[in-house]
């Protein structure tokens, strides 16, 4: 197979997909012939095979990665110039948005509009964000005593291994990447099996960027092969992952090796809690975003509505309303699509058990809970309501376009209720009283709290979760300590023993 | 007819077209009173242009479409990612042009090219670093317990004045522009009267790269009237005012005055360049020349009163004079010319009157001491010695390539001698021992102490002054602080849970 092929898009545009792995600033074929096939998962079809790596790969990159860190063209150029990097890398990402979303959109099965205003618009600006940081990252001076002159230095960790997972593909690369080489370090990255294209499409454009070779490296492959061996390096300083909690343990426990500096950004059943005082047509239209939103694919998903009992009735019926109105379940690259197909035959076959378990358990189906087509992984949007705490759709993170919905009379007994799970990811709510947003807010054993909106992410606040969801924090200047560590320097002033 | 432009060719042999007018609300205009006044160029004293002249009612049509920008316009609604995106393509829109910048500023302020094109690239730099802070100012929220949720925001100050020295003519308006922009506010700023071409030209960019109307206005004029009506203007929140410290005085007056309006102040300096036994002589040779004959010495943080240490005064002496010998001053645009022309004709007369008054007080003329040539504003790199600190060289900012030189014994006697002044901007301090660099700078009352090395800044660093070098810190994050104002919003919560 050849290191890369011509892959034409449903609207027509026609571009060269790298299929190799991107190791020390080339393409290059794995150590083991081994691919991977790359569906369409709106029409089941084979969009290409790419090269899949394993262990001997990986520790080639390390090589590579380890070389680039140390290099002069790398370690010993001004912080500004690494900021120069970023900002060129923003530059291209902005030239190419129609194109690198075409491409998101064929592999993750998002409508194509969403994908170019939602997904390139935050990655361009999350390389724009950190390129303005690079400069920016200081230590402190210490007053301690005369005898003594203390300083701190944040310095990069060296090494970092960067596991992403499908639902954001070029996105997610943008969180992981982007601050890794503001603060300093090269990086591995493992992109998901599922959707491998435009990560590796990223490293035609490190190459335009004329970013240093073995500063990014793109390593596509399985989670048990690859990104296992990622995660147990010993040569790698650094393990970031996003994807479920149960890969995260494992990662985690593979890490513990050489006790290398983990960051997981987990799953979530998010609760979203509606008080009777809310304005009801916002709190409805935020309540489809919250779950409907890329098809359901998102860590933050509201898969929980809790909604206050004098306004229950009401609320389901606006809520179904609103969503038969607006729905459009389609070809992602169709005219008026807002929710495509599900990212593969697994989630989509994974869903659809959580739906009939819900109507097993006795909840009822206020909307949908079908396939809503015979070729791809396409759902329509479901709503379960009077659901009860324990039931498996009420307690498990799903991971699509199902939500389910229950009543509650007290805030003590909702925020009880919102916090009874050992995920703590996000949490939204809905009221007009302030002291009532406020105080709830600070009960809520979750990572990040919208009030009045829902899902509603901005690259310069912190994003992570509590218990586990998660260890450490992404985005804004949060993330820069998950990318260095302080080394404290003590100078003696004449202390003399 | 009033002439709003004018096509102007550089000695090197560039042509553009120069503005002329004041820069208000994204246009070029004529002031209110028809008056113009002369831009020399210094190296040759030959006319370059005449341009526009600011009075009172100008300034107040700069603040009104100034303040229309902050209160109702674009800028005050659009997220502070926009104001970085404009700053990055305004960077970009002068590096695409940087060589007429550089050609400019050199026929203007009469700094060698080289120089130049050193000021235009940090300028460039500079504007990018401040386009990165746009979208990441943050405040604190402070625990007080259940009952409160306390909010300390930052938030931008309004319309600010700033004025700017002839010195640095663009570098110094992007440590002006850079920051307030970066932070949301409104721009009324004034360029010096001795250097206002880059900065007029650079109006003709913020139009070209997208700034609002009335976001950043550029004037040209005088202290008086323009300056003063900055200063004492009733709607404008802040001053930023970088030049003497006897105008950073009536500054601050005005202010007062008025609406007490913030005030930050870049002033004077007769910073100490020290040099200890143990230093690296050589090194700290180039450190001294470039400590007080760079910029033709029109630094503010020049390094004007050279200490050295008794067993080493001789040896740094001889090597001292030998290489200020070597400095070639001359026609800015010629290769291999270090020092320029002198900015004035007024700055030329101050400075050749400095050193009049040095001979008379009775310190001695080891180097230069004298004008060099006929035609334009030079003066040979100058050494006075045998001088005690009394004297008027000695105490007063120069601001020309003039420097004494005087030994001492000890350390306590180095740092006595630092400290002996009302200025404390810089100071250098050169010598191979760590803990007497660590004992020295804690020491020394200046806001940048350089050690083995001097004039060597960068933009995250903050400069500013002790004492009566000035107010505030430019540069760093510190900037920031210049151009925002604390809002504390405590929220009082009544208990909701049971």
């Amino acid at each position: 197979m050849s290191l890369s092929t011509t892959i034409k898009l449903p609207n027509g545009k026609e571009y060269e997909q790298p299929l190799g792995l991107f190791i020390g600033g080339e393409y290059i074929t794995p150590e083991v012939d081994s691919k991977i096939t790359v569906i369409n998962p709106s029409n089941e079809e084979v969009i290409t095979e790419v090269y899949a790596g394993d262990k001997a790969d990986i520790d080639k990159a390390v090589v590579a990665a380890r070389k680039a860190f140390e290099s002069p063209e790398w370690r010993g150029i001004a912080a500004s110039a690494r900021g120069d990097y970023l900002y060129k890398i923003a530059q291209i990402i902005d030239r190419d948005r129609e194109l690198i979303a075409s491409i998101d959109s064929i592999d993750n099965g998002k409508p194509l509009p969403e994908c170019v205003e939602g997904d390139l618009e935050e990655a361009y600006n999350v390389f724009k964000y950190y390129a303005g940081f690079a400069d920016k990252i200081t230590g402190k001076t210490i007053e301690t005593s005369p005898e003594k002159l203390a300083y701190t230095v944040q310095e990069p960790l060296g090494v970092c291994g960067q596991i992403i997972p499908w639902n954001y593909p070029f996105m997610m690369l943008a969180w992981k990447v982007a601050p890794a080489l503001c603060c300093g370090n090269t990086v591995i990255l493992k992109p998901s099996e599922v959707t491998p294209l435009s990560a590796l499409y990223f490293g035609k454009i490190c190459q335009e960027a004329g970013l240093p070779a073995g500063v990014v490296n793109v390593v596509n492959g399985y989670g048990k092969t690859a990104g296992a061996a990622l995660s147990e390096h010993t040569g790698v300083d650094k393990i970031a992952f996003t994807g479920s909690t149960a890969s995260g343990k494992l990662i985690m426990k593979a890490a513990a090796n050489n006790l290398k500096n983990v960051t997981l950004e987990c799953g979530g059943k998010n609760p979203l809690i509606i008080f009777d005082d809310a304005e009801l047509d916002q709190a409805v239209k935020w309540a489809r975003i919250g779950i409907f939103d890329n098809k359901g694919e998102v860590c933050t998903s509201t898969s929980r509505i809790y909604v206050q009992e004098a306004i229950y009735d009401k609320f389901l019926e606006e809520f179904v309303a609103h969503i038969k109105d607006v729905t459009v379940v389609a070809d992602p690259f169709g005219e008026n699509t807002t929710q495509g197909p599900q990212v593969s035959k697994m989630q989509y076959e994974k869903v659809l058990s959580y739906i009939e378990s819900g109507k097993a358990e006795g909840a009822k189906l206020a909307y949908g809970g079908a396939k809503a087509s015979e070729k791809g992984y396409f759902l329509n949007p479901t709503v379960f309501s009077d659901v009860q705490e324990d039931m498996k759709i009420n307690k498990e993170e799903i991971f699509g376009p199902v939500v389910a919905v229950s009543k509650f009379s007290t805030v003590e007994e909702v925020v009880q209720k919102a916090n009874d799970t050992s995920y703590g990811l996000a949490a939204a709510l809905f009221s007009q009283n302030v002291t009532q947003c406020v105080t709830v807010a600070s009960k809520l054993q979750a990572g990040m709290v919208w009030i009045n909106s829902n899902n509603d992410s901005h690259f310069g606040i912190p994003f992570g979760g509590y218990k586990s969801s998660g260890i450490g924090r992404e985005l804004g200047p949060y993330a820069l300590d998950a990318y260095t560590q302080t080394k404290a320097v003590h100078i003696n002033v004449g202390l003399r023993v | 007819m009033t002439k709003l432009q004018q096509q102007i060719t550089l000695p090197n042999g560039l042509v553009y077209t120069q503005p002329l007018g004041l820069f208000i609300n994204n246009e070029f205009v004529a002031a209110k009173s028809g008056k113009t006044f002369d831009v020399i160029n210094p190296a040759t004293e030959e006319l370059l242009a005449s341009v526009q002249e600011a009075g009172v009612e100008d300034i107040d049509a700069a603040v009104d479409a100034a303040e229309a920008a902050f209160n109702d316009g674009v800028w005050a609604k659009q997220e502070p990612l926009e104001r970085g995106i404009l700053l990055n393509k305004l960077a970009d829109a002068i590096e695409a042009e940087a060589d007429l910048f550089s050609a400019i500023e050199s026929s203007d302020n009469g700094k060698a090219l080289w120089s130049a094109q050193g000021d235009v690239a940090l300028a460039i730099k500079y504007f990018r670093s401040t386009a990165g802070w746009a979208d990441k100012i943050r405040g604190s929220i402070v625990d007080s317990g259940e009952t409160h949720l306390n909010l300390i925001k930052r938030e931008p100050l309004g319309v600010v004045g700033q004025i700017i020295p002839w010195n640095f003519p663009l570098l110094m308006l992007s440590w002006k522009l850079g920051p307030a922009l970066a932070t949301g506010n409104t721009v009324v700023l004034k360029s010096a009267e001795s250097t206002p071409l880059s900065a007029l030209y650079l109006g003709t960019l913020i139009k070209k790269v997208g700034f609002p109307p009335g976001v950043v206005n550029i004037v040209s004029g005088f202290g008086r009237p323009a300056g003063d009506a900055i200063t004492k203007h009733q709607r404008i929140k802040k001053v930023a005012f970088t030049g003497s410290t006897a105008v950073g005085r009536q500054v601050l007056k005005n202010a007062a005055e008025s609406n007490l309006k913030k005030v930050t102040l870049e002033l004077g300096g007769k910073s100490p360049n020290i040099v200890f036994a143990d230093a690296d002589v050589a090194d700290a040779v180039k450190h001294i020349i470039v400590g007080i004959y760079y910029n033709a010495g029109e630094v503010c943080c020049a390094g004007s009163r050279v200490y050295v240490q008794d067993t080493v005064y001789d040896k740094v002496l001889a090597e001292f004079k030998v290489a200020a010998e070597k400095v070639k001053v001359g026609d800015p645009f010629e290769e291999g010319v270090f020092q320029g022309a002198q900015t004035s004709e007024k700055q030329l007369n101050s400075i050749l009157n400095y050193i009049k008054v040095g001979k008379e007080e009775g310190a001695r003329v080891i180097t230069g001491g004298e004008r060099f040539g006929t035609k334009g504003y030079f003066i040979k790199p100058t050494i006075f010695g045998d001088v005690t600190e009394e004297m008027k060289i000695v105490k007063e900012e120069i601001f020309g390539p003039v420097v004494s030189i005087t030994k001492f014994s000890t350390v306590d006697e180095a740092v006595k001698l630092a400290n002996n002044s009302n200025y404390g901007l810089a100071a250098g301090v050169h010598t191979a021992d760590l803990n007497r660099a660590i004992d020295v700078s804690g020491r020394i009352k200046a806001g940048t102490i350089w050690v083995n090395t001097y004039n060597d800044f960068h933009h995250m660093v903050p400069f500013g002054g002790y004492g009566e070098s000035g107010v505030g810190r430019e540069l760093g994050a510190e900037a920031l602080e210049n151009y925002t104002q604390v809002k504390a919003v405590r929220v009082g919560l009544k208990k909701v849970f049971k």
